[in-house]
């Protein structure tokens, strides 16, 4: 069973078709990208999978179940977590906090646990903060737990995001431009960033992006969009030689 | 062990304030001045959970207020109390150390409930369209109240004071005093529990971005709903001691001045700050007092306070920092982050 | 014929809705700030009206019908003043910080409350009484009785539409009111600046408050500091189910709570009529969330 099925997917917004027909099926343990010009539907597609929008037609299936219909936070809860492509953090909270929450789901005590401090309350609270510092110390970002994301340089914040989003414990990772505003420095430390969580935490991992460096050197599959339909799909070396993706991104090379 | 010496402490002075009162050595003014701080000390904090951790804007606190008021008023007076409509007293007045929690308890639950008037639009809709729903929720709750005969009406409902003598003749202790002290510690031990756990930070997350929230595993609609009941139950719980403090109520004394007030202390203490609230509604309750002899002028000078918060410290006294951040040293007696 | 004297007094008392909506709808649509104090300003017209009128027809001994001629533009003009330095002084030293939203429409509450309080303070708990500046004519038409006034109120806001309706789609502050609410920064860039068109608006919406203020000061002549204060909670509740920031909704709401208030007090005890006329609001705004002609922001992520 595919961990992510993805059939006919189309979604219009009046007369526009942003998605248009989209299929994929993503296995476990994949690092994929989906790349296109701009406005060819890419954050869509990945605002349909969380649950922000629903399909105009096609469905969604995770793991074999159908998330259409489904809140954005239960589709978390199956497993699938994501990143922005302006990074929304919550901008008064410190960094501790901003993973704490993304464990909403996991937060296993009621309200009157909470209220009453019970032993249930102490157990999940506990295990919610064990497993942000873990990941905290793991990606490097311990010294910055107690800072405000916006006194954070650009760099971190994006790395923090990041570390939200694994706190949901996923399945499936979805990076949204995860490159985008960062020097080339930062864009090295990423390279290396994505590559250690998709070996250690053997999450698929599926990304949008620009930066070709970024695409090439990580994906071992990539799919191509424009004006919202499937153009190309293949290995880095084939969508590299593919002319329908050059013409899309750099125009008709016949005058 | 220092955890231990706050709680204590607290207990102690409180016992100092009822010894105090008990002795004659405060007045009656006095401690209904006192009375009043813990009953705005309530609806401050209360309010500050959707005003100002939730960042939403409701006009209409006066409204839930009202609703505690009135039906823990009618359970007491049911019970304990003579009345032309209701009867006689169905309880000894005895048994108003049983009767009294329990009815503010069901004051507190009937406004809970009404909080859901404004917390389902809540999830469809924010900011301004949420104004005008607590807004006419206020009015709907003062309307149907005064269109009540039942329950006296525009006129007014009295008869709860059966039930704080019905306590003193057991024990002579200045009763709803104690309450009202025990109702202000509860509902501020109640809400920073709620919010210094995850389960509560999810209401600051929605604040600050709904959608990353919603997408990050927080169920929204849920979180929206304790935060709304939560905040219009302690509401009720205010309006209960307020009215058994008065030992009378009438619909005007819960309209959008009092929602107004209510907001002032909020804003005047900072969102999102729960020492804020509390502080800001304390130093209210003495300004109102204060500022007595300005009659109908005091009416003036507050929203003109308020309007120069506005222009130089918007962020209210405290902004969104508690006491232990300003004095780190008070961490050693109580944590809160 | 019973129902069409209903539909008159609907349309009268809507009248006064819609102007004052018109008010609120139209700082809305430029500034996306909810002018609490507007509710009061119509009631400072009411009373600066008063004064003008009581000090014309005594001190200086002039006829009704020239002092009503002079009350109303003057009113409508002192009114508009004080709109403005309610603006000047109070909301646009935060704008200029840009201060958050909400602090603005937390002052704009404030002033509301210094107005009324203000008034009380000042004037005395004692009711004004609006000198009869006309002859009332009543005309019976049918069986529907018919009154100069009411005609007047209901001619005065419908000729208000109209000219705000030319003035937003013809001219180019008017069509720079417009703008604002789309792209605050875009505009200045045509050639206007910012503060000049927020100060229109609000020469606008408070003469328009000014003139509901004469008008209901004629039709229910006693005046008291609050008068102002439930009236303009309702108008703008009015203007929101209508679609706040659309001319027309103001317009549209204002009659329509006219016409649900008048169909509640005909069928129920009029005790009940706020409660069911809130209701009645509250189930439209929650059909339609943007209200009749209310326009959805999609969100973008």
């Amino acid at each position: 069973m595919p961990l992510l099925e993805i059939n006919a997917l189309t979604r219009r917004f009046g007369g526009l078709i942003a998605v248009n027909d989209f299929n994929i099926e993503l296995g476990d343990h994949e690092l994929v990208a989906l790349i296109g010009p701009n406005g060819a539907g890419k954050t869509t597609v990945f605002n349909l999978i969380s649950g922000f929008y629903k399909p105009s037609e096609g469905y969604i299936r995770f793991n074999g179940q159908d998330t259409r219909g489904l809140r954005p936070h239960q589709v978390t809860a199956l497993g699938v977590a994501r990143t922005f492509q302006g990074i929304r953090l919550w901008s008064e909270m410190h960094v501790l906090d901003n993973i704490r929450i993304a464990q909403h789901y996991r937060m296993g005590y009621s309200l009157l646990d909470c209220f009453l401090r019970t032993k249930n309350y102490m157990q999940h609270e506990k295990a919610i903060d064990d497993i942000a510092w873990k990941l905290l110390d793991a990606m490097g970002l311990k010294d910055v737990a107690y800072e405000l994301p916006r006194n954070l340089p650009y760099g971190v914040q994006r790395r923090v995001e990041i570390a939200r989003a694994m706190s949901v414990k996923p399945k499936l990772l979805l990076l949204d431009e995860p490159a985008a505003g960062l020097n080339s420095a930062d864009v090295e430390d990423l390279i290396k960033l994505v590559k250690w969580i998709h070996e250690t935490f053997r999450v698929t991992i599926w990304m949008i992006e620009h930066q070709m460096k970024v695409v090439m050197t990580l994906c071992s599959r990539i799919k191509v969009i424009d004006f919202g339909a499937t153009i190309a799909d293949g290995t880095p070396e084939e969508i590299q030689k593919n002319h329908t993706v050059i013409k899309a991104y750099l125009g008709d090379d016949t005058i | 062990m220092q955890k231990k010496t706050f709680t204590i402490g607290i207990f102690a002075f409180m016992a100092l304030i009822a010894g105090l009162a008990q002795a004659d050595i405060l007045s009656p003014y006095h401690i209904s001045v006192l009375m009043f701080m813990g009953v705005n000390v309530i609806l401050a904090t209360s309010l500050n959970l959707v005003n100002g951790y939730m960042g939403e804007f409701s006009c209409g606190h006066g409204g839930f207020m009202c609703v505690g008021a009135y039906v823990s008023s009618v359970v007491t007076v049911l019970l304990f109390s003579k009345n032309q409509i209701l009867g006689a007293p169905l309880l000894p007045a005895s048994l108003a150390f049983l009767g009294f929690p329990l009815a503010l308890l069901l004051g507190a639950a009937a406004a809970s409930v009404a909080g859901l008037v404004v917390a389902i639009p809540s999830f469809k809709t924010r900011g301004d369209y949420l104004a005008i729903i607590t807004l006419a929720a206020n009015y709907i709750v003062i309307s149907a109240i005064n269109n009540m005969e039942i329950i006296g009406g525009p006129r007014g409902f009295m008869g709860m004071s059966a039930t704080e003598n019905g306590m003193k003749s057991v024990v002579d202790l200045p009763w709803m005093l104690i309450w009202v002290m025990l109702g202000t510690l509860f509902t501020v031990w109640l809400l920073r529990r709620f919010v210094t756990s995850t389960l509560g930070k999810g209401v600051p997350a929605i604040c600050q971005d709904e959608i990353a929230a919603e997408i990050m595993s927080v169920d929204t609609n849920r979180i929206k709903l304790i935060a709304f009941m939560l905040s219009s139950g302690l509401a009720g719980l205010a309006g209960g001691l307020y009215a058994h403090v008065l030992g009378y109520v009438n619909p005007q004394s819960f309209d959008i001045m009092r929602s107004t007030e209510v907001m002032v202390m909020v804003y005047m203490g900072g969102m999102g700050s729960l020492s804020g609230a509390t502080i800001a509604a304390v130093v209210y309750t003495v300004l109102m007092e204060a500022l007595r002899f300005l009659d109908v002028w005091k009416w003036v000078v507050i929203p003109l306070l308020l309007i120069l918060l506005m222009q130089f410290r918007p962020e209210g006294v405290m902004g969104n920092k508690e006491l232990a951040d300003l004095f780190p040293r008070l961490r050693k007696y109580y944590s809160f982050k | 014929m019973e129902i069409f004297q209903h539909i008159l007094n609907a349309l009268q008392f809507g009248s006064f809705y819609a102007l004052i909506a018109l008010g609120y709808t139209l700082v809305y649509g430029v500034l996306g700030l909810i002018n609490f104090a507007h509710g009061d300003i119509f009631m400072v017209g009411a009373y600066i009206g008063y004064f003008i009128a009581v000090a014309l027809l005594s001190s200086v001994g002039l006829n009704p019908a020239v002092t009503l001629a002079l009350t109303v533009p003057a009113t409508m003009i002192l009114t508009a003043a004080v709109g403005v330095t309610l603006e000047r002084t109070a909301y646009r030293p935060l704008r200029r910080k840009g201060a958050n939203r909400l602090y603005v429409v937390i002052t704009a509450l404030m002033a509301g409350l210094m107005l009324e309080n203000g008034n009380l303070a000042l004037l005395g708990a004692s009711r004004k009484r609006f000198p009869d500046l006309i002859d009332k004519v009543i005309w019976n038409v049918h069986g529907v009785s018919i009154t100069n006034l009411k005609v007047i109120v209901i001619v005065a806001s419908i000729a208000v539409f109209l000219l705000l309706q030319f003035i937003v789609t013809r001219t180019k502050i008017g069509m720079a009111m417009r703008g604002i609410s789309y792209d605050k920064f875009a505009i200045p860039l045509m050639g206007i600046p910012l503060d000049t068109i927020i100060l229109f608006t609000f020469i606008l919406g408070s003469s328009m408050a000014g003139l509901a203020g004469i008008l209901f000061a004629m039709s229910y002549p006693i005046l008291e500091p609050y008068m102002g204060a439930l009236i303009g909670w309702k108008a703008f509740i009015a203007a929101v189910v209508g679609g706040i920031g659309d001319i027309r909704g103001a317009i549209v709401g204002g009659f329509l709570l006219g016409f649900i208030e008048l169909g509640v007090v005909a069928v129920f005890p009029s005790t009940l009529r706020d409660l069911f006329a809130f209701s009645v609001l509250l189930i439209i705004l929650w059909l339609r969330p943007t209200g009749i002609y209310g326009v959805a922001r999609t969100t973008k992520i």
